[in-house]
């Protein structure tokens, strides 16, 4: 409904887009914007924290063990005298590398997984629907610990311990996660390959390729980045928790669960050890979750209210 | 109803099957093996090792292992835990029962939240309290688990000292001191995963209620003068709940991520503690055992679910 009106007004307005229009939804959402701000200031935070606070992530100082946070050490210290700040920061750039890592193969291989499904018309997509179902039900975090437990050795040998153990969370998250986004592209797909834009481009003599390529899939786009989005912060969330079982990185790399793992038995004499890297998940997470919230609002043509 | 319930049935066996596969082609695929400890040992003859290799079956071909371990699950003969030489049937038996309950009654406290919470706010769409309800819903799912719980331990042990942090299965009293006790160790797991789950309830209730208010047969009923509280809960929730139903079924995996780590956080005794210690201790049996039975659960609740689907909405059942 809001559609035609929005359509008739559009000729008015000078440089109209669908990802104009897209914006100016976005800001509407007012927390969104605050979170975007948010996010960009923690990944700058991260990227060039290191270049501006310059403490180094494994300096023992047992003068210092255990200290709230000081002007010396903003975010106070741990058991062996460690810079907690100067972790954050560096396990700040693993947790969300791990995040949009995961993010970017459950998206990719949900969008391959989903199209093939909603492309073909036999028992392939049948097949494949069966596949997401049963992924859909598998116990995620039993299953993740399993195939950490499994694979840690042999790709700690192959790769080293850090970019072996982050390949495995990487793969492992991003390949449990792609379910939602396969059903999504389907849907889409099954609904836009009957469409008449599609049909012409057919009748033009598209090939199917190009007519996903060029067609179809930037129609089916906006549901996948409100996906995405989203992935982002589950896969954050199950990488720390792997971290805070004790499962994930190797202990020496301070990822931000990790650094509650380590902060858990000094609780009651060093809160600010686990608040702060809790602190950072949660507003992580947040701001990401707002974000997804946001671009539904952006992305979602069908969403009126 | 019958015939609808024995075809949910059939459908879950091979999902179990599909399951199970995946579970034993993981573990088959993994490097490393359960007899390496044998090759390495001075005091095991070669010959003695391979003959074990040999008698456990393990240099059978790949779909032959599978079929014995399928045969053997299925028969009750899930081996035995290396580290306390214990069968793992009866290992996961003595811990099932305390995951249940913890699990059991968080998703009771969820569903105690989440519906008033959601139809309330459904019925006032954008009031305060709906918005206040939303943030509410937005930060409660935004806070992992292992976070709340630490959170609720720093509060409510260690600041107040109100309740204990450590859940103990030998409680040292008896009567109503027992079952008090009992209950105060419970909360915080309790409300830890039941907040997490109220959270994204909440999100699915309301919006759940909300497509359904729009329909024109909600305005008949109100046309017909039936009052605001008989339309809600009569007419709206019914419908409502089936789709909330699916999405509920859809968190289950998560809901049990989420019971690993509280149990962990707070040292229950469930099987989720006990795949952890189990993995730090390399005690593969156990392992994989308790992962088929976490997917075994999962299976099983969304079987549950499908049941609650077919009696909130007829026509499936019909189908």
């Amino acid at each position: 409904m809001d559609g035609l009106t929005l359509a008739s007004r559009s000729v008015e307005r000078r440089g109209y887009s669908p990802w104009h229009e897209g914006w100016r939804r976005f800001r509407r959402h007012r927390l969104a914007v605050v979170s975007t701000v948010l996010f960009a200031v923690l990944i700058v935070a991260v990227v060039a924290g290191p270049f501006v606070w310059r403490v180094s992530i494994n300096d023992i100082d047992f003068t210092a063990r255990l200290q709230g946070p000081t002007w010396s050490h903003p975010f106070g210290t741990d058991d062996l005298g460690q810079d907690i700040l100067a972790r954050m920061i560096y396990g700040g750039r693993i947790s969300l590398a791990v995040g949009l890592a995961a993010m970017t193969v459950s998206v990719v291989v949900g969008t391959l997984i989903g199209a093939l499904a909603g492309m073909s018309r036999g028992a392939l997509g049948h097949a494949l629907m069966w596949l997401t179902d049963l992924f859909l039900s598998l116990p995620q975090l039993p299953l993740l610990l399993l195939l950490i437990y499994l694979f840690r050795d042999g790709l700690k040998a192959v790769f080293g311990p850090e970019v072996g153990i982050f390949i495995l969370i990487v793969v492992v998250i991003g390949g449990l996660r792609w379910m939602p986004v396969a059903r999504l592209v389907r849907a889409q797909f099954l609904s836009l390959r009957e469409k008449e834009f599609v049909e012409a481009a057919r009748a033009l003599g598209a090939s199917p390729m190009r007519q996903i390529v060029r067609h179809i899939l930037p129609n089916a786009l906006g549901p996948v980045i409100i996906a995405g989005t989203i992935d982002v912060a589950a896969a954050i969330i199950a990488e720390s928790t792997l971290s805070f079982l004790g499962l994930g990185f190797p202990p020496d790399t301070p990822t931000w669960g990790r650094l509650l793992y380590d902060a858990k038995d000094y609780l009651d004499i060093a809160a600010h050890w686990a608040l702060f890297p809790g602190g950072a998940i949660f507003i992580a997470v947040v701001a990401i979750n707002f974000i997804g919230d946001g671009l539904r609002d952006a992305l979602d043509a069908r969403r009126v209210i | 109803m019958g015939q609808y319930l024995l075809r949910r049935v059939l459908i879950a066996v091979p999902s179990l099957l599909g399951i199970s596969l995946i579970l034993f082609i993981v573990l088959a695929l993994a490097p490393g093996d359960p007899f390496s400890d044998l090759a390495t040992n001075p005091n095991v003859p070669p010959e003695v090792g391979l003959a074990l290799r040999a008698k456990f079956g393990l240099d059978d071909p790949i779909y032959l292992r599978y079929l014995h371990w399928l045969v053997a699950m299925a028969q009750g003969d899930w081996g035995f835990s290396f580290v306390s030489r214990v069968n793992v049937d009866t290992l996961i038996l003595q811990r099932l029962p305390t995951t249940l309950y913890v699990i059991g009654s968080s998703q009771l406290l969820a569903l105690l939240i989440a519906i008033p919470v959601g139809v309330y706010a459904a019925t006032r769409p954008y009031s305060i309290f709906d918005q206040i309800a939303n943030t509410f819903a937005f930060i409660g799912f935004s806070l992992p688990t292992f976070f709340t719980g630490i959170l609720f331990i720093l509060i409510f042990s260690i600041r107040l000292d109100w309740l204990p942090f450590v859940y103990t299965t030998d409680i040292k009293a008896s009567g109503a001191r027992w079952l008090l006790e009992e209950l105060r160790q419970a909360i915080m797991p309790i409300m830890v995963l039941g907040l997490f789950q109220a959270a994204s309830m909440t999100r699915f209730v309301r919006s759940a209620m909300l497509d359904v208010i729009r329909l024109d047969y909600i305005t008949t009923a109100r046309a017909k003068g039936i009052g605001q509280a008989r339309v809600m809960i009569k007419h709206v929730m019914r419908n409502a709940m089936i789709p909330v139903v699916t999405l509920i079924a859809l968190q289950i995996p998560a809901v049990f991520g989420g019971a690993i780590v509280t149990e962990q956080i707070f040292r229950i005794p469930g099987i989720g503690s006990l795949l952890i210690t189990s993995i730090l201790a390399n005690d593969t049996p156990v392992v994989m055992a308790v992962t088929f039975v976490f997917a075994c659960l999962v299976v099983f609740f969304n079987l549950i679910a499908d049941v609650l689907y077919g009696w909130l909405d007829p026509r499936i059942s019909l189908r």
